[in-house]
């Protein structure tokens, strides 16, 4: 059943408590399975149902992709073995020592040194996608970054050892983490996709 | 990590010796609209009894404790699977756990009920897994397979769990196949190894007589990977059975030495950072010495070529096992061939051959049953059963089935149990004409790798015949 757009439900928090409005869950006709001698051997079971999550720690990360920055993390801790690491994807806790890590604005780093370090181009996609087809899945190397984002690329052809430059989608952003994805450098911007920009 | 503390890498002592009893497997399909999975679950431990030569009331009455892998929920949309399933095979009111580890859940609930054993707090317990993985659309399926990514940071890309995984095989593909025709074709060989070796089981429901040609003319999934070259999507259960050794012998008079060692890695590909290589008992640190300049590009370990988790579970699982060179010491083995090119990177994480070589572990014929260069039996053939691309991957099952496959082939059953027309007529179908006993002749040492999505847990079991141990207790 398709959901109205006055039934869309909306979530909002005051801290200790999660408060829905709206319509969350829907539930359908159940219908025999029959074989091909009309006998029954099962039944479908169809229903909508709208999750609620919360990104907790990394909210700032999610948050900023709408804003057209890009941000990692650093172990500031100085007694861990690895201080000093800087981690894209953002974790909330260094992996080593456990401690909070501090949020580092890593925009202008990915600008200038974001590299493909593998891809895959795949006609496929599961339920809900909102990709395009093919989806070029990219993996992107930074300098002084020790770990390697995943993301995709909706414009120009993938390879190994390309530079690509982070775009965002500032305009309506989903706070998601396809909000960010990335374009072989020097792509002139009247060719993003719709709603992206290489800056807020 | 990415260092390791000496405890952290002291190899795993059991209280007692552990054996692996019997197994069975149910047949296997990519779906079973007309049978509930517990009628898939006694089926697999029917097999099981019947294989020592007792009814499944008389072995249940061994039973302790029950270890149950069943992976996806959400596939079947039934949480606590395990207790009904406890429940309809009668063993209430018995202590059980259901154990979730992706595409490594049966190997890890083999790791589980060994550790039980083991430790003296049962001397018989049950592992059985099972996957449902039909109650939903392919494109549905796919989505709740790609939850087994990282629903923030992974999924919302295209919610296909191939994308997050191929990259893995690309970067490969790239740097130490180096996009060769000649790679490309021995990645189809496995394919056409697997399938056609899936022939002769009756349990398999990939089973194709291809050639290479055929699977470099399937689909492109992601590009270097087609459709040939990738696993299945499967519904079915297996079973075993692992006892200390005074009721393990009461049960059998045939019982196979069985050790795990299991590992993990990052849940994510992209946390993955660089580290030393984890040396294997026949390795030297001076063989990756010049590893970069050998294969350029290949200089992160484990990067996104290496399964760091297989390389633990083994180097755990070898020593526990006394194996010094897998190779010399091993037998036979199952693989976990998720794709072609994982294959290829599996046969370097556990040693059949150095990093960056996999490709000559196929090419030299030492995987095959018989080598097709020599023909003469293969120095360690893999994946009899024909594997995840040939036989089956109903997860939770998948690396229960592929131990099941090494024990028989250990306790020299393979054509009782592969050849048996009764069993070819239960399952609907015809024996081939040309069926043929793919018994490994002498075979009393075999590896099992249980893997997990992008390499997340890992389980390494390798059974001995209790006459060709390798090490004493």
């Amino acid at each position: 059943m398709a959901m109205t757009k006055q039934d869309s439900p909306t979530v909002t928090s005051d801290g200790l408590r999660y408060i829905p409005r709206g319509a969350f869950h829907r539930i359908g006709k159940h219908m025999p399975i029959r074989n091909a001698h009309g006998k029954l051997v099962g039944i479908t079971n169809p229903r909508d149902m709208t999750y609620i999550h919360s990104y907790g720690g990394e909210a700032l990360y999610f948050e900023s992709l709408g804003e057209g920055k890009l941000y990692g993390v650093r172990c500031n801790n100085p007694a861990c073995e690895v201080t000093g690491s800087v981690f894209l994807p953002f974790r909330i806790f260094c992996p080593d020592c456990l401690e909070r890590m501090t949020p580092v604005d890593l925009t202008e780093v990915a600008r200038q040194t974001a590299t493909v370090h593998s891809f895959v181009i795949t006609e496929r996609s599961g339920a809900f996608n909102t990709l395009a087809i093919p989806i070029k899945f990219i993996n992107v190397e930074f300098d002084g970054v020790c770990t390697i984002l995943m993301s995709y690329m909706p414009v120009g052809e993938p390879e190994i050892g390309m530079r690509v430059v982070p775009i965002f989608k500032t305009d309506v952003p989903d706070y998601l983490v396809t909000d960010l994805a990335f374009v072989p450098v020097d792509t002139p911007e009247a060719e993003l996709p719709v709603g992206y920009a290489f800056r807020e | 990590m990415i260092k390791f503390s000496d405890r952290q890498l002291k190899i795993p002592q059991m209280s007692r010796p552990v054996y692996l009893v019997t197994g069975g497997n149910s047949q296997f399909s990519r779906a079973f609209p007309e049978k509930r999975t517990e009628e898939l679950c006694v089926d697999s431990l029917r097999m099981a009894a019947g294989l020592i030569g007792m009814s499944m009331p008389e072995l249940k009455r061994y039973i302790h404790t029950a270890y149950y892998g069943h992976f996806a929920d959400h596939f079947g949309d039934q949480l606590l699977g395990e207790a009904l399933i406890h429940d309809r095979l009668g063993l209430d009111p018995l202590g059980n756990v259901g154990v979730k580890t992706g595409g490594a859940t049966g190997g890890s609930t083999l790791w589980e009920g060994l550790k039980t054993v083991a430790s003296g707090y049962s001397d018989c317990v049950l592992c059985m897994g099972w996957e449902r993985m039909d109650e939903v659309p392919t494109d549905e399926g796919n989505h709740l397979i790609s939850c087994a990514a990282d629903k923030d940071w992974e999924t919302p890309l295209g919610h296909i769990y191939t994308g997050y995984y191929a990259v893995m095989a690309q970067r490969y593909w790239k740097v130490f196949g180096r996009e060769e025709e000649s790679f490309r074709r021995t990645m189809a060989e496995i394919a056409v190894k697997h399938r056609n070796y899936a022939v002769h089981n009756p349990f398999a429901h990939g089973a194709k007589r291809i050639k290479v040609d055929d699977v470099l003319a399937s689909p492109i999934v992601a590009y270097p990977l087609r459709a040939l070259d990738a696993c299945l999507m499967s519904v079915g259960a297996s079973c075993a059975i692992l006892a200390d050794e005074k009721t393990a012998f009461e049960l059998t008079d045939s019982p196979l030495r069985i050790y795990i060692g299991a590992g993990s890695h990052t849940l994510r590909v992209a946390d993955r950072r660089d580290m030393e290589i984890p040396l294997l008992p026949h390795e030297t640190v001076e063989q990756y010495t010049d590893f970069g300049d050998r294969f350029p590009g290949g200089e992160r370990y484990p990067g996104f070529t290496g399964f760091l988790a297989a390389r633990m579970a083994c180097y755990y699982a070898y020593r526990m096992a006394g194996i010094r060179d897998p190779l010399e010491d091993l037998d036979m083995a199952e693989l976990h061939d998720a794709f072609t090119i994982s294959d290829i990177q599996t046969y370097e994480d556990v040693g059949f051959r150095p990093y960056g070589e996999g490709r000559d572990f196929v090419e030299s014929g030492d995987c095959y049953h018989t080598n097709p260069h020599t023909g003469q039996p293969g120095r360690l053939p893999t994946n009899l059963s024909g594997g995840l691309i040939g036989c089956m991957h109903a997860v939770g099952a998948t690396g229960i089935m592929q131990v099941v496959e090494c024990a028989l082939q250990l306790l020299n059953k393979h054509a009782e149990v592969h050849g048996d027309p009764a069993r070819w007529r239960d399952f609907g179908k015809e024996k081939p004409a040309d069926w043929t006993d793919l018994q490994v002749k002498g075979a009393k040492r075999s590896l099992a790798i249980s893997h997990a999505g992008v390499g997340s847990h890992v389980t390494a079991t390798v059974l001995i015949h209790p006459d060709h141990l390798l090490k004493t207790d």
